[in-house]
């Protein structure tokens, strides 16, 4: 089965299979794991955004009953690693020690505590004496690399393991700069040339569950991970790090996870649960609070983007150039590829022959960013969408007919994807398959755009309608790595063993789907285990869009070299040659006569040149095929209070072939419900000392039900050559739009343009009455 | 130290526990009932919705003391009632579940919902799961689920 229809199990509707432990409330997640003996651990936090540490004298804590250990950077392994849990080496400065003398943020970890229970963890905490010499805070990026600033990272070990331009003592921790064709000869070409500036906000990621570890020492004292990681195998690579002992001294278990967006691709509670268990030889839980996810752990890097476009009046996209300030906060996570993935992620999208993409990353004291669904493909496709919004009304061309214009095709590249890659250059590509037209006309269509645009209405609410287009990609090109590995059972069933990291995604019920396809079996009688650093093969884990298209690839090919096996086996039962043998419905079924798995799984388990029937696979890939999506969104406009209330959504987006189509729906609006929310009402509020002072869900603005618009979501089916059956990714790509649609929409309705989100009442009103 | 006498899924429980101990740590830790999930521990998310008297409630705001001769039920108890099998099973097969964190919380709204209102319409759908937080699905199939539920429970 490699054609492009009559899937059987690929494509078509399936329960997933893991459905029925999470609806019963059997599935364990982290925190569902209760060990014997199993200590409570907390972490203190500093008050100071930025400040060294004089004195620690954690003695008090200690002598609390009840304390097992209380750790200070002088228990802990003076290691410098970085928490980003990337490929090796990872192209993000290493610029951080487990625990510190000096702290950059309010929430960094000052010291550790494990205890008998909660509380008694808690109160030890207040016993810790510290002593504090503040320093000069940065909050402001525009202010990181001006002579004088305060240096963040004076750290003599900090070191960046690839060849990059960074420069601590200028707080600088990324830079990109690509120049492609002739600026000043595009912009003289131009009819109309538009500068402006774009500026989106701090965002957590809202997993529902907390980041949580609990490690423990097994009988041959090696250390046990259990934990909600996105990256298994990253994570076992850098606690090794972190804590100075042998990768093969350590075991990384992933459970069932509550969701990461990117907030759990870093290690983030791993390293210090693992110190505690090594100090105490007892289990530890290390659960974050929801504060202390908001505060502590990860977000969506703030980021201003200038950005200049020349264009002619036939919607001839002339020039294009981006310059990018990305705020990375207190840690380099991610700083670096976020940066060139802010470019690289959206200028493809648009033919346009003289490109310059100028941008920096810098650290400040505010929070740390980190990877969040979009990776840069946000922050830039808020400025690129708006500005071709601004640009058709320039010149005089309806939006949709400039996106159709300008979207890249099928059959053509983009000079950036060679210019620009993972934080170094990147690779050139082909696009194999695109669906853009499509989408584009069904938004359109499902919008009403035609009888809509311009037509505002009078009196006190307006109505808008706006469009955005984006992509993403599908993996890092020549960088992630999958793999699994499929063994027969008895009765014709099939383990499938992979390190491709369900994290409610439901990549375990894809890669079952794509095995059963090529076995010719049912998705059920594929068992998958995933994700368990001593029983499964390698996979960089669950981000960049990889699993469906390199997983699932690991995985085809997996079963491809198993049914090879099966067809040689069946061959000489069926007495006839194996090329002409299929494996449909169970049996393997040749032009004279048909065997069940099952029989040729027991002959070659117990009767004759027996053997274990299975095989290991790795995929890879020269490619990242973008998915491409496209969106058009309804808004309604109060203006006397400023409020934006969105009416109606489409999305419509080409994922090649949708491996999984209720689940594939499924990432389309959660990733466009987060879009909405960020757009409109997530936001960091913080102090003038740094601190966040919203961290709780209502609070902080994420949606509720009583929030949503009418949603219509639909899959434009085209077929990706490279990909596993056709398919592409599809998790990422839609959190993109909601912000410029919307600003979009809100333009039409009112005629002001927002290009600062979020897009609170607040903002509107001022912005409608200071025209 | 306080002791209550309440039933979960049906057993009678006695416990014997700090007044100001949440139900939902007396599930969890106390008897191992850890389908029930913490997700902000404040109210606000619903991962934690359990039944009491029939009323879904967040268990992280429930306290021992007011306990005493309450039925609660939480996901553990839904198989084997008719309403909560229906809505499982509508769940898998709608595609309303990803993660999963938030489900259990949602499946308890959901089923003091159809009790309630054995053919509600979406926005009394919406009404009735408005304390529940999900930040995977977009919640569209979610709401297909409980319909789907609903509509076979009627047939």
């Amino acid at each position: 089965m490699s054609g492009r229809t009559g899937f059987r199990e690929v494509n078509q509707v399936r329960r997933r299979v893991d459905g029925i432990g999470l609806v019963t409330g059997r599935a364990l997640f982290t925190d569902d794991y209760n060990l014997p003996g199993m200590l409570s651990a907390k972490v203190l936090r500093s008050p100071h955004p930025h400040a060294r540490i004089v004195s620690i004298d954690p003695s008090a804590a200690r002598a609390l009953p009840g304390v097992r250990a209380v750790l200070t950077w002088k228990d802990v392994p003076r290691v410098i690693i970085t928490e980003a849990g990337q490929g090796c080496p990872e192209p993000s400065p290493y610029d951080k020690f487990i625990l510190d003398n000096k702290v950059r943020f309010v929430g960094d970890e000052v010291a550790v505590v494990a205890a008998d229970t909660t509380e008694i963890a808690e109160k030890a905490l207040g016993m810790i004496a510290v002593e504090y010499e503040q320093l000069p805070p940065i909050f402001d990026p525009r202010d990181s690399m001006k002579p004088g600033a305060p240096v963040i990272h004076d750290e003599p070990e900090w070191r960046i393991p690839i060849p990059v331009e960074m420069d601590p003592k200028k707080n600088m921790c990324g830079r990109a700069d690509v120049t492609i064709g002739d600026m000043e000869k595009g912009f003289a070409e131009a009819d109309v040339v538009l500068e402006h500036e774009y500026e989106n906000h701090y965002a957590q990621h809202v997993a529902n569950e907390p980041h949580t570890s609990i490690c423990y020492l097994d009988p041959d004292n090696r250390l046990v991970v259990i934990t909600s990681t996105q990256v298994p195998f990253h994570a076992r690579r850098i606690v090794a790090r972190a804590l100075d002992i042998p990768v093969k001294r350590v075991r990384v278990i992933k459970p069932r996870v509550g969701g990461g967006f990117g907030s759990k691709q870093d290690i983030v509670t791993e390293p210090l649960c693992a110190a505690l268990a090594l100090a105490t030889g007892r289990p530890v839980r290390l659960q974050l609070t929801r504060e202390e996810v908001f505060t502590a752990s990860r977000t969506r890097h703030h980021c201003i983007t200038a950005l200049k476009t020349g264009i002619r009046k036939d919607g001839t996209l002339t020039a294009i150039e981006m310059n990018v300030l990305q705020n990375a906060g207190p840690y380099g996570t991610h700083g670096l590829t976020v940066l060139t993935n802010t470019g690289s992620k959206v200028l493809p999208l648009f033919r346009c022959d003289n490109i310059r993409f100028n941008a920096w990353s810098v650290y400040t004291n505010l929070s740390q960013g980190g990877a969040y669904r979009g990776y840069g493909g946000t922050q830039s496709a808020l400025a690129v969408n708006i500005q071709m919004d601004e640009m058709a009304r320039a010149i005089g061309m309806d939006l949709p007919d400039l996106f159709r214009k300008l979207h890249i095709r099928k059959g053509e590249g983009s000079p950036v994807f060679a210019a620009l890659g993972e934080g170094a250059e990147g690779h050139a590509m082909t696009i194999n398959s695109c669906g853009m037209a499509e989408c584009i006309d069904i938004v359109a269509r499902e919008i009403g755009w035609a009888a809509k645009r311009g037509r505002p209405g009078k009196g006190k609410t307006r109505r808008g309608v706006g469009m955005a287009i984006m992509m993403q990609g599908s993996s890092i090109t020549k960088i992630d790595m999958a793999s699994c590995s499929i063994k027969m059972n008895d009765d014709g069933s099939f383990n499938l063993l992979c390190g491709a990291t369900d994290i409610g995604t439901g990549s375990d019920t894809m890669m079952a789907k794509i095995a059963a396809e090529v076995l010719g079996v049912k998705t059920s009688d594929v068992i998958v285990y995933s994700s368990d650093t001593d029983l499964t093969p390698f996979d960089v884990g669950a981000y960049a869009s990889s699993t469906t298209y390199l997983s699932g690839m690991a995985a085809k090919r997996c079963a491809e070299e198993v049914a090879a096996r099966i067809r040689s086996v069946a061959a000489e039962v069926l007495e006839e040659p194996a090329e002409g043998i299929r494996l449909e419905g169970g049996k393997a079924v040749g032009a004279k006569g048909e065997a069940a798995l099952s029989r040729i799984a027991l002959r070659t388990l117990y009767e004759k040149d027996q053997q274990q029937i299975a095989a290991f696979a790795s995929a890879f890939s020269d490619q990242s095929p973008p998915p491409f999506a496209a969106h058009a969104v309804e808004v309604e406009v109060d203006t006397e209070t400023g409020k934006v209330r969105v009416v109606k959504y489409v999305t419509a987006t080409d994922c090649g072939v949708a491996i999984n189509p209720l689940l594939a729906e499924g990432q389309v609006e959660g990733a466009l419900l987060n879009g909405i929310s960020y757009a409109l009402s997530e936001r960091y509020i913080y102090n003038e000392r740094g601190r966040m002072l919203n961290p709780s869900f209502g609070v902080y603005g994420v949606w509720f039900i009583r929030d949503l618009p009418e949603i219509r979501t639909f899959l434009v089916p085209t077929y990706e050559p490279t990909g596993p059956f056709g398919a592409k990714s599809i998790a990422e790509v839609n959190i993109n739009g909601p912000m410029p649609a919307i600003s979009n929409a809100v333009f039409d309705a009112v005629g002001i343009r927002l290009r600062k989100p979020p897009f609170t009442p607040e903002a509107v009103f001022t912005a409608l009455n200071s025209r | 130290m306080l002791k209550v006498i309440f039933s979960v899924n049906g057993k009678r429980i006695s416990v014997e526990t700090a007044p100001t101990t949440t139900l939902l740590d007396i599930l969890r830790d106390g008897m191992g009932l850890t389908g029930t999930k913490e997700g902000c521990g404040k109210g606000e998310c619903g991962a934690c919705t359990v039944l009491m008297d029939g009323k879904p409630v967040t268990s992280c705001l429930v306290i021992a003391a007011q306990l005493e001769g309450r039925r609660i039920v939480t996901v553990e108890g839904l198989a084997g009632d008719r309403i909560g099998k229906a809505l499982q099973d509508a769940f898998v097969e709608a595609g309303a579940v990803q993660c999963g964190y938030c489900i259990p919380g949602f499946l308890m709204s959901a089923r003091a919902l159809l009790e309630e209102n054995p053919d509600p319409t979406l926005r009394e759908i919406k009404e009735g799961l408005s304390g529940n937080i999900c930040r995977c699905t977009g919640y569209v199939k979610i709401f297909d689920a409980v319909l789907l539920a609903a509509r076979r429970l009627r047939a």
